[in-house]
């Protein structure tokens, strides 16, 4: 049903770029964020961390006469460590104690928590405590920690891996066929997620209600929720979650943090409200860690640039600790199954493991493994071209899955629900003047240019998920949709808006079922008390899951008015039809309103047929995809690149991607959602490094010295959007918010590599520092 | 990241602020570096002395051909224009690149100098002028070469019971040359290695190397440098044995670079 208002009304149902209803509070400062709430009566806690990598901890002395207001792990009675499983074979768990027990494995792991009326207070108190351990070797190197005498960090495992797969296929013969073979060993760096707003907790216990009220920054609160409840040996029903205003996610706000976990406990035992506000310190250093992979890649092509098969060698730096609920095993699980790219790939060998250090868990992070798997295919195909005397274009064009081949299901069993692959690629080309590039480059100018092209599953479901066994498995999709008794529509629904807009696009979505004015529609969520149940905002999902499931609410919801509205216009159900917000007769001689309807069931009853629908104004709708494998966004960055050869320092001259989302509920919305992407992936690309010495310390505390991109660091970039619905979902939308993240390091790293070949360079570590590049260009020197 | 405990005195006069200098106070200006230092608990004084409220801590006067910057000018005082004439264009260039306007609005230059931060801007740039540090202690004020003010990391020519007052720098004709260049990744890093070269028409050209892992090295005759940039960079920095061959290039560039600029007359 399409909404038809006023001819002249602009419209506001999908597709139109509204303007974000939320940004009425942001913009001015209205926002409330768990760091604005306080109770009356809290207590603030401070950590005490633990200054070394590996050790044995012998005992914690706290400061004389503050013995009952700081907390070890032998005073938390009840409290249960936290295990985030996986059922692939050969996975082994880790206990992640909330606070440290027996070992220390990594710095900043918490020891010890501090409450205090004030967090200034709490941090004296952290500071007066003493630490008695033994150090141990240190395994801060992904690939040394799988040596024979590497120091075993949990010791009853036999070495330092939680998970090893393999995709075994012998590619033995490649070697004799093919025109054209390359390896290279790649690094992507640890880096760490930076959301403006930290983590935060504040929770309670309501004597009346004999629920912990936990107000959590968190992207999926009914998550933590379940997660706590486990945790705590609580009724789940005695734990509410709150996710208030939340300042970005990006992927550390799906985690259950130990911090919470000993917040909460603490809020019940102590019977105070207990918040812990977490610091940026505390992010860089203990917690918000990402990315961290080693590649070995060997391809072998045709002599037109056709892949005849890829071998895969990765080992991802999984931390100490498996956390919940991703499990340390989701990057590594992703890279088995993402490898092949957008590309018709033959044979595909590929080998995994998740190793176990001495740093914070990885966490998954926009993009997840796809930004270090799309930069370690696309840098390799380059090298391939580069040896094949063809173009980086032509390579692609080769191997590239064409769209009428769509739906097409790759060798992985992955399915790709449809676009034009190839057309992305040329109209990236297109915006370029190509030729001017080459001839500044005969001129001697260290400039290059460089594609990265992926396609970015989102929204994938049960029969993806279920496999792995992980704590958590996304299902149906609910939403609530409800009439107000004035005739207001309010939408309530368990996913978490924290920049993605879902409080407008949403509301376009109930506006495009129902005509109700987005003005009058409010979205609901951020409660577990208020909301469906839901796994949250993660993987690209809520505009494909919740949009879908607002969408079907709504339509029941639509069908019920139409039921009522009919018999207030005394006309057969046949006769009438649900149009700008009214109920109407078809042949328009009469019409009443939707808060007409909403009226007469709440506050009218008497008007109402005597067999009306019992369930109201109200529904509670699931929904998903069918299949379920999930969308398939896909885009293509390219990139000039200009090298100063003197520092090594590289600046982006002009940058385009050319993105298809299907069908965009909002395209305003999505361009901020790649452009935002796109500076992350600007990001991990030329800045983001969380570097550690070879004791395990971190040694970028401070925002000084972790670089992220900032306003000057971000070029113009054009945008081009495709339209290639998805033939699977509601309104043909896709999951697209973390594809700006993934191709940045792809393309821009191809770029810096075109201008350096000829000087006999080439980059493989990530970041492309000044200090990188100008190593690989003397090392092209010496050769 | 909160504060150790600490405590606050804001003395009405110079003696005062002296007899708490005495106590071993710390003092405080714009508070852009101590501020972090104490919510790290880098740093933990016992008391801050905030220096902000004393007379004339802040301001700029010229007098018998110098310039007299009071240590409690902000950077973006001097980015607007407080210092007059060719000397004020000079330092409104160097300071409009510090950090972002944010730090710039509380940021002071004495602070700046007196934390001596290999890294900051005025350590870097200051001893290039034929100036002075004025500190003030008991027996009042002392005169201090710029060129022998920072000592090394974090490590300055002011003895314990004296506190900088003001920096006096001499007035510049039109047409001195002078060129300036740092490495910074992005605006707000930590410079990874800054240059500055100022020539006066009847003076030896100056130069000045800096962010480096020890005080400034200050070339008081950089004539060869301005006659053969990029050889003579070459050979100054080859002298300091770097050890990290990316910093080695960075400085040798910094160098060269800020040479190139006196010659295209930069602002």
């Amino acid at each position: 049903m399409t909404a038809v208002g006023a001819a002249d009304a602009p419209p506001q149902g999908v597709g139109a770029s509204l303007r974000r209803k939320e940004d009425a509070r942001f913009l001015r400062g209205r926002g409330r964020y768990v760091g604005d709430i306080t109770q009356a009566g809290m207590l603030e806690v401070a950590f005490l961390r633990s200054p070394v990598a590996h050790a044995r901890l012998l005992g914690v002395t706290k400061p004389e006469g503050a013995e009952d207001r700081v907390f070890t792990a032998g005073d938390l009675l009840g409290v249960g460590a936290i295990r985030a499983a996986s059922n692939l074979a050969g996975f082994r768990v880790s206990e992640q104690p909330v606070l440290a027990r027996g070992k220390l494995r990594h710095v900043g792991e918490a020891i010890a928590a501090c409450v205090a009326p004030t967090r200034a207070e709490a941090e004296d108190l952290a500071a007066a405590c003493t630490l008695d351990y033994e150090e141990l070797p240190v395994v801060t190197d992904m690939l040394a920690a799988r040596a024979p005498d590497a120091a075993l960090i949990h010791e009853h495992w036999p070495d330092n891996a939680f998970l090893e797969t393999r995709r075994e296929e012998d590619l033995s013969d490649l070697d004799g066929i093919a025109a054209a073979k390359v390896t290279r060993r790649l690094r992507t760096a640890r880096h760490c997620m930076a959301p403006l707003e930290g983590r935060g907790v504040l929770a309670e216990w309501d004597p009346r209600l004999e629920q912990l009220i936990v107000t959590s920054s968190a992207q999926m609160p009914h998550v933590i929720r379940t997660g706590l409840a486990e945790i705590l040996g609580l009724d789940e029903a005695q734990v509410r979650v709150i996710a208030p205003d939340v300042g970005g996610g990006f992927g550390y706000k799906g985690i259950l943090l130990p911090e919470e976990v000993v917040s909460a406990h603490l809020a019940m035992r102590l019977d105070r409200p207990v918040r812990w506000i977490e610091d940026r310190l505390e992010q860089l250093t203990a917690n918000a860690n990402c990315r961290e992979h080693h590649y070995v890649v060997t391809a072998w092509a045709d002599r037109e640039g056709r892949l005849l098969g890829v071998e895969v060698d990765a080992t991802v730096d999984a931390g100490a600790y498996s956390s919940y609920p991703f499990s340390a095993c989701l990057e590594a699980a992703q890279i088995g199954s993402i490898f092949p790219g957008p590309y018709t790939l033959p044979r595909f060998r590929c080998r995994t493991v998740s190793a176990c250090t001495n740093k914070p868990p990885i966490l998954p992070y926009r993009g997840v493994a796809r930004t270090g798997v799309c930069y370690a295919m696309e840098t390799t195909l380059d090298a391939l071209a580069r040896q094949l005397g063809i173009g980086t274009d032509a390579i692609r064009l080769a191997n590239l899955v064409p769209p009428e081949a769509m739906p097409y299901r790759n060798l992985v069993g992955k399915v790709f629900d449809s676009g034009d692959y190839p057309e992305a690629l040329r109209r990236a080309i297109a915006c370029f003047d190509l030729d001017r590039l080459r001839a500044r480059q005969a001129a001697g100018e260290y400039v290059g240019f460089g594609l990265g092209i992926f396609c970015e599953q989102g929204a994938h479901g049960t029969s993806v998920y279920h496999g792995w066994g992980i704590p958590m498995v996304p299902g149906y999709e609910q939403a609530l949709a409800r009439f107000t008794p004035d005739g207001g529509l309010e939408l309530r629904t368990g996913v978490h808006s924290h920049g993605q807009g879902l409080e407008t696009t949403l509301a376009q979505v109930a506006h495009e079922v129902l005509g109700v004015p987005t003005a009058r529609i409010r979205v609901v969520h951020g409660d577990t008390a208020l909301t469906p149940y839901s796994t949250g905002t993660w993987g690209s999902r809520a505009m494909v899951m919740a949009g879908g499931a607002v969408a079907e609410a709504c339509r029941l919801l639509g069908e019920r008015a139409l039921a009522i509205g009919a018999v207030l216009l005394q006309a057969g159900p046949e006769a009438v039809e649900l149009a700008g917000g009214a109920v109407r007769r078809r042949d328009g001689s009469a019409a009443v309103a939707l808060e007409e309807i909403a009226r007469t069931w709440y506050r009218r009853p008497q008007h109402l047929a005597r067999d009306v629908d019992t369930g109201g104004l109200e529904v509670t709708a699931g929904y998903r995809p069918d299949p379920d494998t999930g969308t398939h966004s896909y885009a293509c960055h390219a990139v000039i690149a200009r090298i100063d050869r003197d520092t090594g320092a590289v600046a982006l001259e002009d940058y385009v991607v050319v993105e298809d989302g299907g069908k965009l509920v909002n395209p305003m919305i999505v361009d901020g959602q790649v452009l935002g992407g796109l500076a992350q992936g600007i990001g991990t690309a030329l800045y983001e490094e969380m570097p550690f010495d070879a004791a395990g310390q971190p040694l970028a505390g401070t925002l000084a010295d972790y670089l992220l991109p900032g306003a000057t660091e971000v070029p113009d970039v054009r945008l081009d959007h495709m339209e290639t619905p998805s033939p699977w979902t509601r309104f043909g939308q896709k999951g697209i918010g973390e594809s700006g993240a993934i191709g940045p390091p792809a393309a821009i790293v191809n770029a810096i590599n075109d201008a350096l070949h000829r000087f006999g360079a080439e980059l493989t570590d990530l970041p492309a520092s000044p200090a990188r590049v100008l190593a690989a260009l003397e090392a092209g020197r010496r050769r | 990241m909160k504060p150790a405990p600490f405590g606050y005195a804001r003395p009405g006069d110079w003696p005062e602020a002296l007899s708490l200098l005495r106590d071993g106070a710390r003092p405080l200006a714009g508070g852009q570096s101590l501020g972090p230092m104490l919510n790290l608990r880098l740093a933990q004084p016992a008391t801050v002395i905030d220096l902000r409220h004393l007379p004339g801590f802040a301001g700029v006067a010229v007098q018998d051909g110098y310039c007299r910057i009071g240590a409690g000018t902000s950077h973006a005082e001097i980015e607007d224009g407080a210092i007059p004439g060719r000397l004020g264009a000079i330092l409104a260039g160097v300071a409009r690149r510090i950090a972002y306007r944010a730090v710039r609005n509380r940021g002071t230059i004495g602070g700046s100098l007196a934390h001596a931060d290999p890294a900051a801007d005025w350590v870097a740039v200051l001893p290039c002028f034929d100036g002075a540090a004025i500190a003030l202690g008991a027996s009042g004020e002392r005169r201090i070469p710029l060129a022998d003010f920072v000592l090394g990391l974090m490590e300055t020519a002011l003895r314990p019971d004296e506190v900088l007052r003001a920096i006096e720098l001499p007035v510049l004709p039109p047409e001195a040359r002078w060129g300036h260049w740092k490495f910074c990744r992005k605006p707000g890093e930590f410079s990874k290695a800054t240059a500055c070269v100022l020539a006066v028409p009847g003076e030896p050209p100056r130069a000045v190397l800096a962010a480096l892992d020890m005080p400034p090295l200050v070339i008081a005759d950089a004539g060869a440098l301005l006659a053969a940039p990029e050889a003579e960079a070459a050979r100054i920095v080859a002298g300091l044995a770097l050890r990290d061959p990316w910093r080695a290039a960075l400085v040798r560039t910094a160098l060269h670079r800020a040479a190139l600029a006196a010659w295209e007359m930069e602002e």
